[in-house]
């Protein structure tokens, strides 16, 4: 139950940051990263996963 | 050539410019309109001051002063067919393009080093590379810590209007008095050719009700800005085929909604981008086109002709970007800004720019209203300070100026890579650069060689240097004057 971000796609725009309820995405070395104990997939919080929703590249923010 | 050129010039030690000062405060005015402003006649006199020092509001300003834009703002919340986030290249140049971005405490450190070294800087603008409004967090800090420290610096915002009326309060709060939205459509079937997508209140939408939304909410952010006398510029990016006639819809819809400016711009859509348009063989239109389209507007909101599509991290005149000479890895921590520079260039402009504005009139005068009736295509080759003063060889863009009895204005500027390098005019760069000038009548420019220019004359272009550091409307009206053979009405500057 976590989403993960393929860091070869990712174009740091930090848009997912700011749009995670849970906090669990931070930047690390060269590319976000999304903690798993902290991803709930945004169940509880949204009908959909807002890293996904907000990525500007297609497939990126993916099931884990 | 006079020390005030020199002056103007945009890499002048302070050292001459104090030299030129001293020189025309003991030499007294040269011109009998001394102070006179370049207000245009039509304009109220608090929307000039407004925009008098601001490159991409004023087409008179952006001879004289620079901006800078500091890409704070990475995150976006559309989606847009003629932009690809993944790309980037520090030899391109166009809107979403940086090389590196920055926490808002590195812009507070870059704004400051940009002050300092580029006397013409008027204007701090964050445009993306996503959206200035999206990315609201960054975009406030950066503002909060530059007006700290340069209190006289103008600030302005780049964005797609879809976050705009949340934030429209704070704006008018920090004294942001430019906004720019980029609206490419009216019509939500036509942006669905646009936009694929949007972000908005948590989920992600596509089709009509994504470009509907946008559509209303780039409407309402547009009326509140007014509302609040906040100065608001129009981009709208032209699509052949897409919404290339429907611009002339967008413009009137503005118009009514209190836009100041209304900037047509041509998409930019080369393979190599890997963006949407990119890749399907969506092309852009030609000088001509984009040229025919503005001719069509002219009449409804004011436009803007002298944008230089440029990047999100971009610095200097709007002809140049210096924004390599500024990159973090040159920018000291400990950064203390000297007001000293701004201030020396402010006055000299002040005075030159009088002096420029009562050449400029008498030229037109020249030429508006008489019965011949031509019609001159100029390019000019320049480094700012509306003269004639950059070579032939060494232009990356010329501005075009068409003068008619109507007048004599800017209305556009042609890309080219520099034709010559190392002091050697590469042929096939030259046909570039004739391919570029399509449609154009004269070129003038500082100094020309007999070849490119012999060149030129097999393309049907004339080329001259004779005009050379004479104010740009001046050679021109003495150019019109000779060619439809008038009097004329004024010395040359």
């Amino acid at each position: 139950m976590a989403f993960k971000i393929i860091a070869s796609q990712c174009t740091q725009c930090s848009a997912c940051e700011f749009e995670c309820p849970t906090g669990a995405i931070k930047f690390k070395g060269e590319t976000y990263v999304i903690d798993p104990n902290k991803c709930t997939e945004c169940d509880g919080y949204f009908d959909t996963q807002q890293c996904a929703a907000v990525c500007p590249v297609p497939k990126t923010c993916v099931p884990a | 050539m006079s020390a005030l050129m020199i002056s103007l010039d945009s890499l002048a030690p302070v050292s001459s410019m104090d030299a030129m000062l001293a020189k025309e405060t003991s030499g007294g005015c040269a011109s009998s309109s001394c102070g006179s402003s370049a207000k245009p006649d039509d304009m109220d006199l608090a929307i000039w001051e407004k925009i008098k020092d601001h490159p991409c509001y004023s087409e008179e300003a952006h001879h004289y002063f620079a901006r800078m834009h500091v890409a704070v703002a990475p995150a976006c919340n559309i989606q847009c067919n003629y932009c690809n986030r993944k790309y980037d290249c520090a030899n391109e140049s166009r809107p979403g393009v940086v090389s590196e971005k920055l926490t808002p405490d590195q812009a507070r450190r870059k704004v400051i080093a940009v002050a300092n070294e580029v006397p013409q800087l008027s204007v701090l603008g964050i445009a993306g590379p996503g959206d200035a409004c999206y990315d609201w967090r960054k975009t406030k800090a950066t503002f909060d810590d530059v007006s700290r420290e340069i209190p006289d610096i103008k600030l302005c915002i780049s964005t797609n209007g879809l976050a705009l009326p949340d934030h429209v309060d704070e704006l008018a709060e920090m004294n942001v008095d430019h906004v720019t939205i980029t609206i490419n459509m009216v019509a939500p079937e036509i942006g669905t050719k646009i936009y694929p997508w949007i972000f908005y209140q948590n989920r992600r939408y596509t089709g009509l009700e994504a470009s509907q939304i946008l559509h209303e909410r780039q409407m309402l952010g547009l009326e509140m800005l007014t509302a609040r006398g906040i100065l608001t510029k129009i981009n709208s990016v032209m699509i052949p085929g897409v919404n290339d006639e429907h611009l002339i819809e967008v413009n009137k819809w503005v118009k009514e909604r209190g836009a100041f400016l209304h900037n047509v711009m041509p998409l930019i859509s080369d393979p190599a981008h890997g963006t949407y348009f990119g890749l399907t063989g969506q092309r852009g239109p030609k000088a001509m086109e984009l040229k025919a389209l503005q001719d069509k507007l002219e009449g409804g909101a004011k436009l803007m002709r002298h944008c230089r599509q440029c990047r999100a991290d971009a610095v200097g005149l709007l002809g140049e970007d210096r924004g390599q000479e500024f990159t973090l890895d040159q920018i000291p921590d400990e950064v203390a800004y000297d007001p000293a520079r701004r201030e020396t260039y402010r006055e000299a402009v002040a005075r030159e720019r009088g002096d420029h504005a009562a050449a400029k009139q008498a030229a037109v005068t020249t030429v508006k209203g008489t019965e011949a009736n031509g019609t001159l295509l100029v390019a000019v080759a320049t480094k700012g300070g509306g003269r004639i003063n950059e070579h032939f060889g060494h232009a990356r863009e010329f501005q075009v100026y068409e003068a008619s009895p109507k007048g004599i204005s800017f209305v556009g500027h042609r890309k080219v890579e520099q034709y010559c390098m190392g002091g050697f005019g590469e042929d096939a760069t030259l046909d570039g650069v004739i391919e570029a000038l399509e449609g154009i009548d004269v070129v003038l420019c500082a100094r020309i060689g007999d070849c490119p220019k012999d060149s030129l004359i097999a393309a049907g272009i004339r080329a001259t240097d004779a005009y050379g550091f004479d104010y740009i409307e001046t050679a021109i009206g003495a150019l019109y004057a000779a060619e439809f053979g008038l009097e004329l009405l004024a010395e040359s500057a």
